[in-house]
């Protein structure tokens, strides 16, 4: 259906910049306590990553997308900076009422640890540093570290981030262990044409519950690449809330591959309040592969000036009896571009299967551009599946509403995109972070 | 059922038969120069056509299949195998009594001519690559309008169509539109001068009845300022156990005020690689519909568009598809906003049965600089069996000023409970399953004129027989 240009300027690109090999070489140097199976691990990632072509014109995941702003030629992939203002990080980096424990991250060095209190560590729970588990909890992270599969488009940049990520955290839930109060994951990009590589590792046993809250931050105006990856794996009856706050400023290229396993009857939710980023790419695969098992995905995005927000998800049901809800809504900007697209994949095992997806477009520009792609792959017969995809802009009859009750037009708006807003909010339990995030879209709507 | 059955008339196998091939023009097997050449100099085309045809074959050459988003089985087309150009005769006959018998007779099993005299103004009936009749009743002749073969029509009429010839869907679109413009042959030509209503549908059937054949016919319609036209075209070939090739090419253009309609019932046999462009350009307020009916073929990929280029016209797409075992079923909609407050609207509705498959693919296009541009799909999709299949790959762009866009689609099957409810009233299983996919798309096939409402119903109930238990 799409016409077969070819487009050899973008194929050229297949090969990688001569610098980044140079900064992999020294990024390994300075691993020297690292075990033998990390090392090749990551030099395996490097050259996959090397070897991969970059995304191309007629690749399906990319439909719509600009590839022309993923030129990493300018970026220190093997940054060794001091120079990030600690005690502010820390402090800001204060987003729940509690927590079972936290880490500050700058540019990819732990700044700040809040180790799980000692009555949860007793009975088994892991809240560790990646720098710190790749030694002391070599076996999980051999069997679950980049385990999950990659399939929405960004392998090349999945094998980047293995072959420098350096830190993020593990967590690890026994059997039984409920946890109300979240875990926390700071990431503060602080230097010029910085890189970060967040990394998130969940592992819920038999009916564990826990929260992860993750933070993706700027501290100044500075470029820099973030390159994150989020594995999620809920075992029997587990129940998993796992939110993402991504607050990049808007000259910082960011990418967000996540994905989660869900086992028998455990239940994951997926909340992402994405506001920063020039070009932002987020990928979400929820795996529904035990039966009883419940998957919700909702994210909420605010577009601005000439931001890029490409999303794509992949709910996939693999066992009878599952369930999936995604609620995408973005709101847009100026001359923003969002892009929405989602596969809800049920195989010919799946019965029984509900599965739906909904995406939602404010136009709040008449240059701003929304591009959905929403579809359906369905090979078993007793299930129910819809998708729903809609683009408007704020109808007259709201506004004049709230005008007829002496609210300038303005402020008229920006309440109607809080409420629009409020369908993902309210699911974020914690409530000084859902206070916190409010703030940060005011902040960003009176930008 | 089985009572109901011997009653219809009108079923799938009703196309399976074939004569025996006495064709007097046959470009041979594969496609190179040498074939657009002999194709050129069979039917004494200008040199402008040649050179068309032949960029055309290179376009098609270069391109490659479209295999990262469409299915593998594209592959299974062995362009060698082909035979691009059979004929009996290059001019369609005006009577149904100058047409050779054997082909008088197929028309006359597929119950043509008695249609022709029951309810419609005028019929072509092409067999192979070329038309074997064309007429147009009298009255609507007087009024101006121009209904025949392409092939006649661009030796008769060149002033109109070369004007918008290639201009709706240019050679290099897609690799079968390529093919097409390369080797096309016969097809339907109409022009409805300004304001001239043809109140009675005007039909086409084509017809393929050679073996390892390729049918490419070229179909140009040009509704002039305020006029009204509907077209119907109907298709079936024999079943033969090698791949059948049909890739058209349907150009519509819909001047100010113009109404267009445009039917398709496609029955082809299961062994009908069906490949098709179809696109409208429409200008300020006029309408282009189509009504697509996907019943049979081994594969097709057809997705109707409009461009809508003037201000308030509007473009409509519905759609019926039904995949039974070894079918795909890959249909859609294009719907390209190019004005301010144009509307387009798509209705799709699929069954995939036993192993079949259905996908509906769709794009919906505003540009920047639009103001007051709506549109409206639904897709739903019923599937009967466990191994049934079913696909939605919509893509929707959307930017501008007061735009309105929504899409809906939704998976089911028929609910057991409905089924029971039914057979406790005396309806076996299959009757039941039957009642309820016909209620499926009733609210669409109301839309349709009653002639193909009814077949299209008895079509269903026939696919639907012994796809239960």
């Amino acid at each position: 259906m799409s016409s077969l240009i070819e487009d050899p300027l973008m194929e050229a690109e297949a090969g990688i910049d001569e610098s980044i090999r140079y900064a992999f070489q020294n990024h390994m140097d300075s691993l020297d306590t690292v075990p033998d199976w990390w090392r090749n691990f990551k030099t395996n990632a490097f050259e996959s990553y090397a070897n991969m072509p970059m995304p191309r014109r007629n690749d399906e995941n990319w439909r719509f997308a600009n590839r022309k702003n993923l030129d990493l030629g300018k970026f220190q992939f093997d940054l060794d900076s001091d120079s990030a203002d600690v005690p502010s990080l820390i402090e800001q980096s204060s987003f729940t009422e509690t927590q079972a424990g936290s880490y500050v991250v700058a540019d990819n060095k732990i700044v700040h640890a809040n180790r799980a209190p000692k009555e949860l560590t007793e009975q088994g729970v892991i809240w560790s540093p990646l720098s710190e588990a790749i030694v002391e909890h070599g076996d999980l992270l051999r069997d679950y570290f980049m385990k999950q599969a990659i399939d929405l488009g960004s392998e090349k940049f999945a094998h980047l981030h293995s072959a420098f990520v350096t830190n993020g955290v593990l967590l690890y839930i026994p059997k039984g262990i409920e946890i109300e109060a979240p875990f926390c994951s700071y990431n503060w990009s602080t230097s010029e044409n910085g890189t970060m590589f967040p990394h998130t590792l969940v592992i819920a046993e038999e009916n564990a519950k826990a929260s992860v809250i993750e933070a993706h931050l700027s501290e100044g105006e500075q470029s820099a690449f973030s390159c994150g990856v989020t594995h999620i794996f809920a075992g029997v009856g587990s129940q998993l809330n796992y939110t993402l706050i991504q607050n990049l400023n808007e000259k910082t290229l960011g990418f967000q591959i996540n994905s989660n396993i869900a086992g028998k009857d455990s239940t994951v939710n997926m909340n992402s309040v994405i506001l920063g980023c020039g070009h932002y790419r987020s990928e979400t695969h929820g795996q529904i592969k035990g039966s009883g098992a419940h998957v919700d995905m909702r994210s909420m995005a605010l577009a601005d000036a000439d931001q890029e927000i490409d999303q794509r998800t992949l709910q996939t049901h693999s066992a009878p009896h599952t369930t999936s809800n995604l609620l995408f809504k973005n709101a847009l900007k100026e001359n923003s571009k969002t892009i929405f697209s989602g596969l809800i994949k049920v195989d010919a095992v799946a019965q029984q299967t509900d599965a739906y997806q909904t995406n939602r477009n404010l136009l709040l520009s008449n240059t701003a551009e929304a591009n959905s792609l929403p579809g359906l792959e369905i090979e078993a017969n007793d299930v129910k599946c819809s998708h729903g995809a809609t683009t408007s802009e704020i109808q007259d009859e709201e506004i004049f509403y709230m005008l007829a009750r002496g609210i300038p037009k303005d402020a008229a708006e920006e309440l109607i995109v809080y409420g629009f807003f409020e369908e993902i909010l309210e699911n974020i339990d914690d409530e000084k972070l859902s206070g916190c995030t409010r703030q940060l879209i005011r902040k960003k709507f009176g930008s | 059922m089985t009572t109901a059955a011997n009653n219809i008339e009108i079923d799938r196998d009703k196309g399976d038969f074939k004569y025996a091939e006495t064709h007097k023009f046959d470009a041979g097997v594969g496609l190179n120069e040498g074939t657009v050449d002999y194709i050129c100099d069979v039917k004494g085309e200008d040199d402008w056509i040649r050179d068309f045809r032949k960029r055309a074959l290179k376009v098609f050459q270069d391109k490659p299949m479209p295999t990262h988003w469409a299915t593998k089985d594209l592959e299974n087309i062995d362009f060698n195998k082909i035979r691009y150009y059979l004929a009996g005769d290059q001019r369609a006959k005006k009577s149904w009594d100058d047409v050779p018998d054997e082909v008088k007779e197929t028309f006359e099993r597929l119950g043509i001519p008695e249609n022709e005299r029951k309810f419609l103004a005028g019929v072509e009936a092409q067999f192979d690559s070329e038309a074997a009749y064309s007429n147009i009743k009298e009255a609507v002749a007087k009024d101006g309008v121009i209904f025949m073969g392409s092939t006649d029509g661009l030796m008769e009429h060149p002033e109109i169509f070369k004007k918008w010839f290639g201009k709706v869907i240019p050679t290099g679109d897609n690799k079968f539109s390529a093919l097409n413009s390369a080797v096309f042959s016969g097809g339907s030509f109409i022009y409805v001068p300004p304001g001239v209503k043809v109140s009675h549908p005007l039909q086409a059937y084509f017809r393929i009845n050679a073996e390892n054949f390729g049918q490419f016919e070229r179909t140009l319609i040009i509704a002039d300022e305020g006029s009204e036209v509907t077209y119907m075209e109907g298709c079936t070939a024999p079943k033969f156990d090698t791949a059948t090739l049909h890739s058209a090419v349907v150009e519509l253009v819909a001047m100010p005020g113009a109404k267009i309609e445009y039917i398709t019932v496609q029955n082809w046999s299961s062994n009908v690689f069906n490949l098709v462009t179809k696109r409208a350009i429409a200008h300020e307020n006029s309408v282009v519909k189509w009504i697509d009916c996907n019943i049979g073929s081994r594969l097709t990929m057809k997705y109707p568009g409009v461009i809508l280029k003037g201000r308030k016209a509007r473009g409509e797409v519905l759609s019926i598809a039904l995949a039974n075992d070894g079918q795909h079923q890959d249909t859609g909609a294009k719907m390209i906003h190019a004005a301010d407050d144009t509307t387009s609207n798509v209705i799709s509705k699929s069954i995939s049965v036993g192993k079949g498959r259905s996908t509906y693919r769709g794009q919906v296009h505003m540009p920047k600089h639009l103001k007051g541009c709506k549109n409206n799909t639904e897709c739903d999709a019923l599937l009967i069996n466990s191994d049934s299949r079913t696909d939605t790959y919509p893509a929707i762009t959307v930017r501008g000023d007061q735009n309105y866009v929504q899409h809906e689609a939704s998976v089911s099957k028929v609910s057991a409970e409905q089924i029971f409810y039914m057979q406790q009233r005396g309806l076996s299983e299959a009757e039941a399953m039957s009642l309820s996919v016909n209620g499926f798309v009733n609210d669409l096939t109301r839309q349709f004129p009653m002639e193909y409402s009814v077949e299209l119903k008895r079509l269903i109930e026939l696919e639907m027989e012994g796809s239960v238990g």
